[in-house]
């Protein structure tokens, strides 16, 4: 064990240890005994008898079970209690703690086995990503922080699962029409252009520090510009993505482009090659890394500028229109449930486009294994 | 500098072209709705040449002439009081002060993050995947809910369009900085070994140095994009000040000028931003001593 490990150990039995001498919290006004939360006996239990691990070894998945066993206790107690003490909030800092050794632990293996290795980097940032969820329904529910602020995450994830339709409309909206359109005829169009200009180093050296000093710019500004242009409905969408799209392509195609070396042109030279020949066998895969590195930058790029676009107008559906009425409403938990839907949309958009890219630039030395 | 005089001619053109392009399209946006007008005032005999001239003075033009912008601007900027609520200057000033604070909290907790990344397992291996998953969120779509919830807890002015920004501005630097924190060689942090550094000196004296070119070429990419964060979380208050509040105000009252030179004001703060944190770059390397 490190230090760092021993420290996290002995101040998250100590913590579950204090937890057990002061008050839990309160039902119905009057102070609630430890019978009324049995799990969180059971894991103060479980926590003091861990400290065995001071004398023999203890597997890294017993402190994953002491964890799991302290975030049920957690969950649990917040049915019964109505008001939580001082006790509760030191089992959830001892239950934090044992997560962090948790993680610590399992990320100081360093399994032999590939598959082990990936189940690893996996399971490590999950834990990560659901304490962050487990925190936040025990802060938001523990103190009772206005629903208006902040809803708990089961209260958004009822809102979702009971609001689907609704959902499902926006998404179409948003999503499968400005989105998606707006970034094919974005990154395609400016992959044409960036081969057009390829061609005319005079064109390269004028339009390669405009385009630079362009993507730096809050293009998503042009949003109000285009709802007057192209009217309320998806359209004016699609043109924003277009723009706030087109030049990131621009620059990295540019860039790609000129990637493959002489060498490599020569060979394809001596092969007799015409331009096009060389351009699709050996430029544009030389591109590749580039053009996806573009395509994932507009992944993102895409789906923020649909959304602030609906805030200029929109007809009485999609995502951003959504957010800002109910907003307006304090629905804050159908706010996040939308929220919800873009971070997942968008996660598995830019987790579409890297698989393609490994499947594509299989040859790279950063996917190469 | 030669480079740079290599490329002028050729920029220029460009922009010449771009420039032409824009009073062509001007020209043919606003002629239906001058061709309208002449029409009610029962005024057949207008010329082609009258009609160009007219449709780069409209007042709400669906696309203005890039001298009515420079006129909006220069009307905004130098002929109003630096106070004035109608002032550019006024506006931009609220813009830029929210965009810097987000900056440097968005700079600062980057690099914390990075340099605890690099010197834990356990962050790099449970906080990196979820860095990057951050930003496939869509906070810039997110942040008038941000900036209304933290408004009804009390939060308010400068701080909530600050944090809008640090949230997109603290990604860029933690990549770059962990990439530039692991960028000493293998013999370097042998040869630290040797001398038996402890790690903070390893820190101070090797991987510290080694990423500053890193760091900058973050913070150029983290400037930009926070600046962008600020004007995104100026739409939902109101449009009370900034740029973000002068392009709201400008759509919903169709004055499309207004929205125009607010994008060029962005535009050149932008360019500011982004060539102040390049200098900065380039003294500090210079005082490092590193070649260019």
């Amino acid at each position: 064990m490190t230090r760092l490990q021993r420290f996290l150990a002995l101040m998250a039995s100590l913590l579950a240890a204090i937890a057990l001498a002061l008050p839990v919290g309160t039902v119905g006004g009057v102070d609630a005994s430890l019978r009324d939360v049995p799990v969180l006996i059971l894991f103060a239990v479980f926590a003091l008898v861990s400290l065995l691990r001071f004398c023999r070894s203890v597997d890294p998945w017993g402190d994953g079970l002491v964890m799991v066993i302290g975030a049920v206790g957690l969950l649990s107690a917040l049915r019964t209690l109505e008001m939580a003490g001082a006790g509760y909030w030191c089992f959830v800092a001892s239950d934090w703690l044992f997560a962090w050794l948790f993680v610590e632990r399992l990320s100081a293996l360093r399994p032999l086995h590939p598959a082990v290795r990936n189940a690893q980097s996996l399971i490590v940032p999950l834990i990560f990503g659901v304490w962050i969820l487990i925190l936040w329904e025990l802060v938001t529910r523990g103190s009772n922080v206005p629903t208006v602020l902040l809803p708990p995450p089961s209260m958004i994830g009822e809102r979702f699962m009971a609001s689907l339709p609704i959902l499902w409309v926006d998404f179409q909206q948003t999503f499968l029409k400005a989105v998606l359109i707006g970034y094919a005829l974005g990154s395609g169009s400016a992959l044409v252009v960036a081969i057009a200009i390829d061609r005319s180093p005079f064109l390269q050296r004028g339009l390669l520090p405009v385009g630079n000093l362009v993507s730096a710019l809050p293009m998503i500004g042009v949003a109000p510009i285009m709802v007057m242009w192209f009217g309320f409905d998806w359209p004016s969408k699609a043109a924003v993505v277009v723009i706030m799209t087109f030049f990131p392509m621009l620059v990295n195609a540019i860039a790609g482009l000129g990637q493959s070396s002489v060498m490599e042109r020569d060979l394809m030279r001596t092969y007799a090659a015409g331009y096009w020949q060389t351009l699709w066998k050996l430029r544009l895969p030389a591109a590749a890394p580039f053009i996806f590195n573009a395509l994932k930058i507009n992944s993102t790029l895409a789906l923020i500028g649909a959304i602030v676009a609906e805030f200029f107008g929109t007809p009485i559906v999609g995502m951003g229109f959504r957010i800002s009425t109910e907003v307006g409403r304090m629905n804050v938990d159908m706010v996040w449930a939308e929220i919800a839907v873009a971070a997942l949309a968008g996660s598995a958009f830019f987790g579409i486009v890297a698989l393609i890219e490994r499947a594509v630039t299989f040859w790279h030395p950063s996917v190469r294994q | 500098m030669e480079r740079a005089r290599h490329n002028l001619f050729p920029i220029l053109v460009v922009v010449a072209v771009i420039v032409a392009i824009w009073y062509a399209a001007v020209v043919y946006l606003n002629a239906p709705w001058q061709l309208d007008i002449y029409q009610r005032a029962n005024n057949t005999d207008w010329t082609v040449r009258q009609l160009v001239v007219d449709t780069m003075a409209q007042d709400r033009p669906v696309l203005p002439a890039p001298h009515q912008v420079a006129v909006e601007i220069w009307q905004t900027t130098v002929e109003k009081n630096v106070t004035s609520k109608r002032s550019l200057v006024y506006h931009t000033w609220v813009t830029l002060s929210a965009t810097l604070l987000g900056f440097a909290i968005g700079t600062v907790l980057g690099v914390v993050l990075a340099v605890s990344i690099v010197h834990s397992r356990a962050m790099d291996k449970s906080v990196m995947p979820w860095v990057i998953a951050s930003q496939t969120i869509p906070i810039l779509a997110i942040a008038p809910m941000i900036i209304v919830v933290l408004n009804a807890a009390g939060l308010s002015g400068l701080l909530p369009k600050a944090l809008i920004s640090t949230y997109l501005s603290f990604f860029p630097v933690v990549v770059g900085m962990v990439k530039g924190l692991r960028s000493s060689e293998r013999i370097q942090l042998d040869l630290m070994r040797t001398y038996s550094a402890s790690t903070a000196q390893v820190f101070w004296k090797l991987r510290w140095p080694s990423a500053v070119p890193y760091l900058f070429a973050s913070m150029k990419i983290a400037v930009a994009i926070s600046l962008v964060g600020a004007i995104v979380g100026e739409l939902p208050t109101g449009a009370v000040a900034g740029l973000g509040a002068r392009l709201l105000a400008g759509s919903y009252y169709g004055q499309t000028i207004q929205i125009w030179s607010a994008l060029f004001a962005a535009a050149l703060l932008a360019a500011c931003l982004v060539s102040v944190v390049g200098l900065a770059n380039r003294l500090v390397l210079k005082r490092m001593g590193t070649r260019p």
